[in-house]
């Protein structure tokens, strides 16, 4: 037996998947080195190969273990982990990784402004110094989850006299801060899991900075890489929504016409293929960490996920016309497979704006894998307080 | 799951191919064929053949070859159809290896792996695994078939048994056919002598079928090859040519085709090295991976093709810029061995997704 396998069977050994308290499991997990095993030891991880979690997700999955609830904090999970094993000091990296795997601390994102999207460097939430403390003030937005969050990964502008990139810096916020105020903002789907998120006067400790001042662009686009990774995971052939596509086709044939049998198999063809170049990303990644190369992988699934879903909804067409709830609700976790075929028609509109819209993904697989020349750019090489805004 | 990455030693195999090719092979000389169909170029493949053994990679060391395999056989696909090299390592080092192999053959093998004969699958280009019928009389297009020195042919023996013949170039007549891709050109195949059997019943059409999907699975990676070059061409392309006093590739409008190519050749090769992978595995879901592999990378690679020529604007409808060449090949990739149409019929059927 495996020495991995072993420690998996010790675990479950030491805490009964089927009775114990998933955060007791998760944090047990944590302990064991099984949590991110390309992690360093102490660290939730055995510093094995990032390829070797399947294994060990596999054998939990089998033994009904509890999972890490990725609906809910995809973002502590999906970046925010990843950033402060990266660039975090060693007392972050304690104090925050283990409540993080086991869900009982929820993480949100604080990047996007109103001024500040897809030009994500021109943030200018503004993060002065104070003693061993910041004080930061500005307004964030598309905060997916902020209602429920403990915690935030925030970028802020800690200098204007420096060109955009140069200025920002990378901090971990208490969302209990009496400064933060969170405010609901409503999708298309009726749902509001975004917010606005407005910081008056909120006080960060300079302990809390992950990476140098002034390196925050360099420990986001970190981040972002591994958001656009997990955006796009997905392991098994037919997951997602071409999987409840089939499912539909093979269980009622009334659906079943010359044109839908086409399409159905070009997009069946075209996400397997797509899932095939993400196994090989993630075998290609099992050393290092994500690069651009990700971005294709979110703009492909950006554009199955948009046309599969409108597809579904042709499929069956006296089901499409319905919807199941436009009641406004502020959801637990993000899911882009719930409800019915018209809330994920419209949700996976998303899929092409959040995480960098496919054209700022276009741009960066265009300069930085390809080595395009860049756009032309007004505001390159300017302080940030002289580009007009 | 199958290893969809390189080994260092599929990867030093590249290095040598393509090494090789750029000795060897003249850039011009694709496009030249077309004009003069009868230039020599069997010293091309005499180079690759003999000095780098590839005549000989999927045939067993006991009968004189390399004893590599599926995925090395896609490496060296790969960087053949980036050079579009008129050579016939898929139909005679691939394919009809294949069918003899399956057959069991022992006769004919040592000669092929040395590179001194090559061998030709006598069915039309077109067909593929299950879709093709014994060949009576004449068979076209044939791919292979004008400097073959072999004839495989799926026929129908007494009883109506199926039978693999195997016919000297005694015994056929062979007619040249202009030709769409004159880099692989094609020819009518006629059967005049009495040749022997290589198998026969089921075992023949196994071994036909083996061929055939073999061709298919590594088919892809030609196809991957080709892509690879018209993106690598077009980005260089794009970073040199200036309009309105910049490079075309700052534009968003080119850039945004390229990137979206880009993910295209990402997809297309994890596509092509997960056929290559389960065939050499014998893995159960090869026949899902080829035709999920042929659907994707012959559209993919037609599609790379077309946006070289377009993203190189006048130049590119050129005879002289080299994109034509790689365009005929594409196009004619996608109609060999099965349309994309074709293969995701058979795809339906193997993954239970029925027309009806």
């Amino acid at each position: 037996m495996s020495d991995l396998k072993q420690r998996v069977e010790e675990l479950l050994a030491s805490h009964d998947p089927r009775t114990s308290d998933a955060a007791d499991f998760l944090g047990a997990q944590y302990d064991a080195g099984l949590a991110w095993v390309h992690f360093p030891e102490g660290k939730g991880g055995l510093g094995i190969s990032r390829g070797r979690q399947l294994e060990v997700d596999a054998l939990l999955d089998a033994a009904g273990a509890p999972r890490p609830d990725f609906g809910r904090n995809s973002i502590g999970l999906g970046m925010a982990a990843p950033t402060i094993l990266a660039f975090g000091s060693r007392e972050l990296q304690e104090r925050y990784l283990r409540p993080l795997f086991a869900c009982t601390e929820i993480w949100c994102q604080l990047f996007s402004e109103p001024g500040a999207g897809s030009d994500l460097a021109a943030v200018a939430t503004r993060a002065v110094p104070d003693g061993d403390e910041w004080v930061v003030d500005g307004q964030k937005v598309w905060t997916s989850g902020a209602h429920n969050a403990d915690f935030a990964i925030l970028v802020a502008r800690t200098d204007t006299s420096v060109p955009k990139h140069a200025g920002l810096t990378y901090f971990l916020v208490d969302m209990t801060d009496p400064g933060i105020e969170v405010r609901p903002l409503r999708q298309i789907t009726g749902e509001a899991e975004f917010n606005e998120v407005f910081l008056t006067g909120v006080r960060v400790h300079d302990r809390n900075r992950v990476g140098a001042i002034g390196e925050g662009w360099k420990v986001a686009t970190t981040t972002l890489n591994n958001e656009r990774v997990a955006i796009s995971a997905g392991n098994d052939r037919e997951a997602g929504q071409i999987g409840l596509v089939t499912e539909r086709w093979r269980t009622d044939p009334s659906v079943r016409t010359p044109g839908n049998h086409t399409e159905l198999m070009q997009w069946w063809v075209e996400t397997e293929v797509t899932r095939l170049a993400g196994e090989r990303l993630r075998q290609g990644l099992e050393a290092g960490q994500p690069g651009p190369e990700s971005s294709a992988m979110k703009l492909a699934f950006a554009q199955q996920a948009q046309q599969v879903t409108g597809f579904a909804l042709e499929l069956a067409p006296e089901e499409g016309l319905t919807y199941h709830d436009w009641t406004m609700v502020r959801p637990e976790g993000g899911s882009f497979l719930g409800h019915g075929p018209g809330f994920r028609y419209l949700r996976a509109k998303g899929n092409s704006i959040e995480g960098g819209t496919s054209e700022i993904m276009r741009n960066i697989v265009a300069e930085r894998v390809l080595g395009l020349p860049p756009d032309h750019r007004p505001d390159k090489g300017i302080p940030f307080k002289d580009v007009p805004r | 799951m199958t290893d969809l990455l390189y080994t260092d030693v599929e990867e030093s195999l590249r290095s040598s191919v393509r090494s090789t090719l750029q000795r060897s092979l003249d850039e011009g000389l694709p496009a030249r064929l077309y004009d003069e169909p009868d230039t020599d170029v069997g010293a091309l493949w005499q180079a690759l053949a003999g000095q780098l053994g590839l005549a000989g990679l999927l045939v067993p060391e006991s009968l004189g070859g390399v004893e590599a395999g599926p995925r090395e056989a896609a490496v060296v696909l790969e960087e053949l159809g980036r050079a579009v090299a008129p050579v016939p390592f898929l139909t005679s080092a691939v394919i009809a290896t294949t069918a003899l192999l399956e057959a069991g053959d022992e006769q004919h093998l040592p000669a092929l792996a040395s590179g001194e004969r090559t061998a030709v699958l006598v069915l039309p280009w077109t067909a593929r695994r299950g879709a093709w019928s014994a060949v009576s009389g004449s068979t076209e297009p044939v791919a292979g078939a004008l400097d073959a020195d072999l004839f495989l042919v799926p026929t129908t023996g007494e009883g109506g048994v199926p039978s693999l013949r195997a016919y000297d170039r005694g015994d056929v007549e062979v007619e040249a056919i202009t030709s769409l891709d004159m880099t692989r050109p094609l020819a009518r195949v006629t059967v005049t002598g009495q040749g022997s059997e290589v198998a026969s019943g089921t075992r023949a059409e196994v071994a036909v079928d083996a061929a055939l999907a073999a061709g298919a699975a590594l088919l892809a990676s030609e196809q991957l090859g080709l892509a690879q070059w018209c993106l690598e061409t077009t980005v260089e392309y794009a970073k040199t040519r200036v309009q309105f006093a910049r490079p075309i590739g700052s534009f968003q409008a080119i850039k945004h085709r390229l990137a979206d190519l880009y993910l295209l050749l990402v997809s297309a090769q994890a596509a092509a090295r997960q056929a290559a992978g389960t065939l050499a595995d014998d893995d159960p879901d090869q026949q899902v991976s080829q035709a999920v592999a042929q659907a994707f990378c012959s559209d993919a690679a037609v599609r790379a093709a077309e946006e070289a020529l377009q993203l190189h604007g006048g130049i590119g409808m050129t005879w002289e810029a080299l994109v034509h060449t790689r365009l005929k090949r594409a196009k004619s990739d996608q109609l060999a061995l099965g349309t994309p149409d074709r293969h995701r019929s058979d795809l339906a059927v193997l993954v239970d997704l029925p027309a009806s």
